[in-house]
């Protein structure tokens, strides 16, 4: 399987809605609309010459300079026969960050949708259990958003001075 | 003919307490007492979660040998023991839990706080981590070092030894010590 052939077969079927392929660290990488994800998610999977069965990763960035599309969500799937990687890539907004959930696709995204949630506050639609997994529940932010210093703030010991703050 | 058997005759004794002597008798402070038997045979519990906790297995071991103060025996029971010693980066997860272990040892319980993270969160300046167990619960002694040498640990053990046998046997129902734990929720 080349990227080619992926290529040509995404096209095939979304046309215009998937875009930007390009090859990063040697997996084909595009993007779709947040609103997509689902739909190329199980096209990906369940397409026979494609076949990307298995979801390897699922993680949220953030950007916060790019207006409108701060938050960046990415699924990386594999294809255990061949071992070829594919990575999709949707962004939304970082106001109302919602984005269907892909857990009833793969049970994997179950726990690496509550880490991004937890971490990036990706708000999953249709997540049967969308809490956090990693941090304590009295967290009240998303720690890993870059308006957030990584500090903890409640450590009143250190000088600011010394500490170059 | 000696016997084939020979005893080690070089076994340090420690001195008893001061105290008045006369024919078949011997007075002293009950507190005194107390604390001698204490501090020489201290239980601990290792509350090991990181690189501290590999000085620590050290520290047990033959060549540092911390039997030699009376603590050959860990306790893997809260409820068995007198000394918490906490090693390694503590969560702000793990620390109902550590706070747990704590309510769940019986008095008097002394705590060693062992290393950067345990005492004050070390280089972990971050979200995640508890920046010293003094947020959660009361620390007697804090041995410095990232990770600290097993000579620092057997201090932080020796301090807390004077710290038993030095400590009033009334402390632990005064006011000043109510008051302590009230400051961390403690009942």
């Amino acid at each position: 399987m080349t990227n080619d052939f992926i290529i040509e077969k995404l096209k095939a079927e979304f046309g215009e809605e998937v875009y930007n392929f390009v090859e990063l660290y040697d997996i084909l990488t595009f993007n779709a609309d947040k609103e997509l994800n689902l739909k190329i998610l199980t096209f990906l999977k369940e397409t026979p010459d494609l076949s990307f069965t298995f979801l390897n990763d699922l993680t949220a960035i953030h950007y916060p300079d790019s207006v409108g599309k701060e938050l960046c969500v990415t699924y990386l799937l594999q294809n255990l026969q061949t071992r070829k990687r594919v990575r999709l890539k949707v962004y939304t907004e970082i106001k109302e960050p919602d984005v269907y959930t892909a857990s009833a696709l793969f049970s994997t995204a179950n726990w690496l949708e509550r880490e991004a949630y937890d971490f990036f506050g990706v708000n999953f639609v249709g997540h049967e259990n969308l809490i956090r997994i990693m941090n304590v529940d009295e967290m009240d932010y998303f720690p890993l958003r870059k308006e957030f210093p990584l500090e903890d703030q409640t450590r009143i010991d250190k000088d600011d001075e010394m500490f170059g703050r | 003919m000696g016997r084939p058997v020979t005893h080690n005759t070089k076994i340090k004794m420690v001195e008893a307490p001061p105290g008045v002597t006369g024919e078949g008798f011997f007075t002293t402070k009950l507190s005194e007492v107390v604390g001698l038997a204490r501090s020489n045979s201290m239980w601990p519990l290792p509350f090991a979660t990181s690189c501290c906790g590999i000085e620590f297995m050290a520290t047990m071991a033959a060549h540092y040998d911390l039997a030699r103060f009376g603590s050959e025996r860990l306790g893997f029971s809260p409820r068995q023991c007198d000394l918490l010693m906490v090693m390694g980066t503590i969560s702000k997860k793990m620390a109902p839990i550590l706070k747990q272990v704590y309510l769940q040892m019986a008095e008097p319980r002394w705590v060693l706080a062992v290393g950067a993270c345990a005492s004050s969160g070390g280089i972990f300046d971050t979200y995640s981590v508890l920046q010293g167990i003094d947020q959660v619960i009361p620390v007697d002694v804090y041995v410095p070092g990232c990770p600290p040498r097993p000579e620092a640990i057997l201090d932080g053990v020796m301090r807390i030894q004077d710290l038993v046998k030095n400590e009033s046997i009334r402390r632990r129902t005064g006011d000043q010590y109510q008051e302590l734990l009230d400051s961390y929720g403690i009942q």
